[in-house]
């Protein structure tokens, strides 16, 4: 299996306090990993520290055999890392289409007076975003929602919003900030079945955060457990539930 | 060639016939010079509500340093038609990329500012434009600067600023200018989208200031002479007045808000108090109740029956 | 040696400034402190403080501490109004709409004080003019000294509020996190209508003082000082107030340098120019701790 993501000795500290230290993961091309740990373990900042929003104190992240330590967000999109948010954040008032349209942002090649004067390249690639968008709506259900406002849309939607949102910048690595984050357990039986499908048919590489165990143990090949910032366990779903580390730490925890 | 889309062609009929109505009526006189010079100041006014929308509106930053930018393209112009006898459209370019270019030097350091903080940064910036202005002898010092050739007519006004809401309009309806529709609505979610957020907040901001600019070259050479005065950020409160009213994030909105400001200050020139407590009580009232501006993030070609005429393009515009 | 006693006087005529600006500023940063808005209003207050004190000596007869203590009261009440009028409604808004709203304000403020006392600027009576002392040609005149010693007991009664009172803790508690301070049994609503009530009463003495000082006031006086207190504020850390004296003392003295040795037109723009350098090189200001937004 080729490697996608490697970091070596990650470690942030915010005004003396380690948040994450000596976080070390590997994820090979195709993988779905769960990263698990009780609240407070540094799991959003793991996910911030990867994607560029926070710049780790020390440590390397190499993506695809790069570098990314330094790059700003937008430079780790265009690499090939996308991600959705634990909170979600939405462009709420634009519509669904916009939103996800918005995500095609690294890949337009006309320039500002081609917008303005609408010549060149500018409808070409338009109707090209354009159509890409919807095909990628018309597969999480959200076609008849096109024009609707973001903020408008049921919750279940507006998380299958931000998924679309971050497979419309064309990535290699999707994290997944808790996706299963307030939803039945109906909507987080079909939101597995739908990661398992979009790894196939995208061929991605998942990394997610998740409290919820069903989840996690479902569908993770491979599971890291963060405690206190640091990584206590690795292994197979079977393997970390019958680790006492991590009973002791998260699965005692919540019975 | 996709030039002129069919959107754009019926509103450029609409507007041409609207351009002739309106200066019948200033040939013949029909209209008195005091609600000609309002015509032209209504046109001068919406290039710049608009583009302090572009700024504040569609992409989120709240600036309060616009009259700065005018005052750079106002003096910029004036130096050049009278001291160089540069031809009136080639010094109102000139003043645009000025104050484009200042723009862009300001924006790249205070556009990292957030919320009022950017909005007190900008309004240092542009109080320190003019206060340097003022003390430049060269163009007069805070006395001001005379002898301005009047070239602004009503057709320059006119095509000018629609020109700039062409061009406003065709850049929010793009990629770049849906970069910049994102940072206002999730700054975070923009950049980890690909939007790089430096890169359009100074676009925007620079294309904000440019035309502010323009608008300044042709607001003094309506007059004999300008001041310093004429520039203060009080000018910028009566141009966020005019966005805030219309609506953050729409064009109609900045048109309809120079019109209703402008209007609003003609008729109440002799009582300047209660102009502004008008203005006050509306602020206060429209953050009460509808924060969101006359008309919102629509346009007029998104509502109703005129949605029948300005059928929707092929893009999500109009 | 003739320089230097001009920098010295200039030093003496900066902190006299600086005072002022150090008591608009600290109401300023107590309310930005604790609901996080300009409040671009603060200058007016100021500014209907200047004329409360000016009516109550000219038409009340009053003297010159009575006058202070009458406008005090009647300018924190006219804060605690403004805010249950204005701001509070707007308390779930995004802040630009309070930033807005508060512009708003302070046009409605400015305006229809003038019209009830017209735009002509008014003369404030002369006193303690005589009254100077003098050190080596340096001059300290008793204007000064009336603004040095009253903001020192404004300075030492906020402090005793701040700390010691049980109004004052809850203060400081609402401004370092609202939310939590409710959850403690803090009333947040009455907590931030004394804060403006205080931060009015301070702005009321700054307006009576420098109507005292500079013997001129007019109802646009509030803008500029508004503003500069901003600077100052941000210059010492937002929400601190020990910071808010600090930098309306600084603020106070480069101003008079600035006029005293380079121009005075160019009196306006340094404090811009140094709110500018402030944000762009330690947004947290001298006192203050950077602080990362939560994603």
């Amino acid at each position: 299996m080729r490697e996608l993501l490697k970091t070596e000795n990650v470690s942030m500290v915010f005004g003396g306090l380690k948040a994450v230290s000596d976080f070390n993961i590997k994820l090979g091309a195709g993988e779905l990993v769960g990263l698990i740990g009780p609240n407070g373990a540094g799991k959003t900042t793991a996910f911030n520290m990867l994607t560029g929003v926070y710049q780790p104190t020390t440590g390397a992240i190499t993506f695809d055999g790069e570098n990314i330590v330094g790059k700003k967000p937008y430079q780790v999109t265009k690499a090939g890392i996308a991600r959705t948010f634990q909170n979600i954040r939405l462009f709420s008032e634009l519509t669904v289409l916009e939103n996800v349209k918005i995500a095609f942002q690294s890949r337009v090649k006309y320039g500002l007076l081609e917008a303005v004067f609408r010549v060149g390249r500018y409808f070409k690639e338009e109707n090209a975003i354009e159509a890409e968008a919807r095909r990628l709506l018309s597969i999480f259900h959200l076609e008849g929602l096109a024009d609707e406002t973001a903020k408008n849309l049921p919750y279940g939607a507006q998380r299958r919003l931000e998924i679309a949102r971050a497979l419309a910048t064309k990535p290699k690595l999707l994290l997944l900030d808790e996706p299963a984050a307030g939803m039945n357990p109906q909507e987080t039986q079909e939101l597995m079945e739908m990661i398992r499908w979009i790894r196939k048919e995208f061929g991605l590489t998942i990394l997610l955060i998740e409290h919820d165990m069903a989840l996690v143990m479902g569908i993770c090949e491979r599971i890291y457990v963060l405690e206190y910032g640091e990584i206590i366990a690795e292994g197979t779903p079977k393997e970390i539930r019958e680790n006492p580390e991590v009973i002791r730490a998260y699965l005692g925890g919540e019975g | 060639m996709n030039l002129l889309r069919k959107n754009d062609l019926k509103m450029l009929v609409f507007s041409v016939a609207l351009f002739a109505v309106l200066q019948v009526l200033i040939s013949e006189r029909i209209l008195s010079s005091f609600w000609q010079l309002n015509l032209v100041i209504i046109g001068i006014n919406i290039i710049l509500a608009a583009s302090l929308n572009l700024i504040n509106g569609y992409t989120g930053q709240f600036s309060l340093g616009h009259a700065g930018f005018m005052a750079v393209g106002a003096y910029v112009g004036v130096v050049l038609t009278t001291n160089f006898g540069v031809p009136f459209p080639v010094a109102l370019v000139a003043g645009g990329i000025a104050a484009g270019f200042l723009g862009f030097l300001i924006g790249l350091p205070t556009l990292r500012l957030r919320g009022d903080y950017l909005a007190i940064a900008t309004l240092g910036m542009g109080e320190i434009i003019r206060i340097v202005i003022m003390n430049i002898q060269y163009v007069g010092g805070a006395a001001g600067f005379k002898g301005i050739p009047h070239h602004t007519t009503f057709a320059w006004v006119f095509f000018l600023m629609l020109f700039t809401l062409f061009f406003i309009k065709n850049f929010v309806n793009s990629a770049h200018g849906r970069a910049c529709l994102a940072i206002r609505e999730n700054e975070i979610a923009a950049e980890s989208m690909g939007v790089n957020t430096t890169r359009y907040k100074v676009m925007a901001f620079t294309i904000g200031a440019a035309f502010a600019g323009i608008a300044g070259g042709l607001f003094a050479h309506s007059f004999y002479l300008i001041t310093p005065a004429s520039f203060t950020f009080m000018q910028t409160f009566n141009y966020l007045i005019m966005v805030v009213m219309g609506g953050l994030g729409s064009i109609t909105g900045s048109i309809a808000g120079a019109f209703v400001v402008t209007f609003i200050s003609a008729a109440l020139a002799s009582w300047p108090e209660f102009r502004m407590i008008i203005y006050a009580v509306a602020l206060i009232l429209l953050m009460f109740y509808r924060p969101q501006g006359l008309f919102g993030y629509m346009e007029l070609t998104n509502m109703g029956f005129l949605r029948k005429i300005f059928k929707k393009g092929g893009d999500a515009n109009a | 040696m003739e320089l230097l006693q001009q920098v010295v006087q200039q030093l003496i005529n900066g902190i006299s400034l600086g005072s002022i600006y150090a008591l608009i500023a600290l109401g300023y940063t107590m309310i930005y402190g604790i609901i996080k808005l300009i409040n671009f209003a603060h200058g007016d207050i100021y500014m209907v403080g200047a004329y409360i004190g000016f009516f109550a000596i000219t038409q009340g007869g009053f003297s010159v501490v009575p006058a202070l203590l009458i406008s005090l009261v009647t300018t924190g009440l006219l804060g605690m109004l403004v805010e249950r009028i204005a701001y509070r409604p707007l308390r779930k808004a995004p802040r630009i709409s309070v930033l807005i709203t508060a512009i708003g304000v302070s046009f409605f403020i400015e305006y229809t004080s003038m019209y009830f006392v017209s735009p002509t600027p008014r003369t404030f009576p002369q006193m303690f003019g005589d009254v100077a002392v003098s050190i080596g040609g340096i001059v300290i005149n008793g204007q000064q000294m009336l603004i040095l010693g009253i903001t020192a007991v404004l300075m030492v009664l906020l402090t005793y509020i701040v700390q010691k009172t049980k109004t004052g803790k809850a203060m400081r508690a609402a401004s370092f996190d609202t939310e939590t301070a409710e959850l403690m049994g803090i009333n947040s609503d009455r907590i931030i209508s004394i804060t403006f009530g205080i931060g009015s009463a301070l702005a009321a003495v700054a307006g009576v003082l420098v109507g005292i000082y500079y013997n001129s006031i007019d109802p646009l006086m509030g803008i500029m000082p508004g503003l500069k207190a901003f600077v100052a504020a941000v210059l010492g850390g937002i929400g601190i107030l020990p910071g808010a004296v600090v930098g309306g003392l600084i603020l106070g003295v480069v101003e008079a340098l600035v006029s005293g040795f380079v121009s005075s037109t160019f009196r306006d723009a340094a404090a811009f120019a140094i709110l500018i350098l402030v944000l762009l090189v330690r947004p947290a200001g001298l006192f203050g701790k950077n602080t990362k937004e939560k994603v």
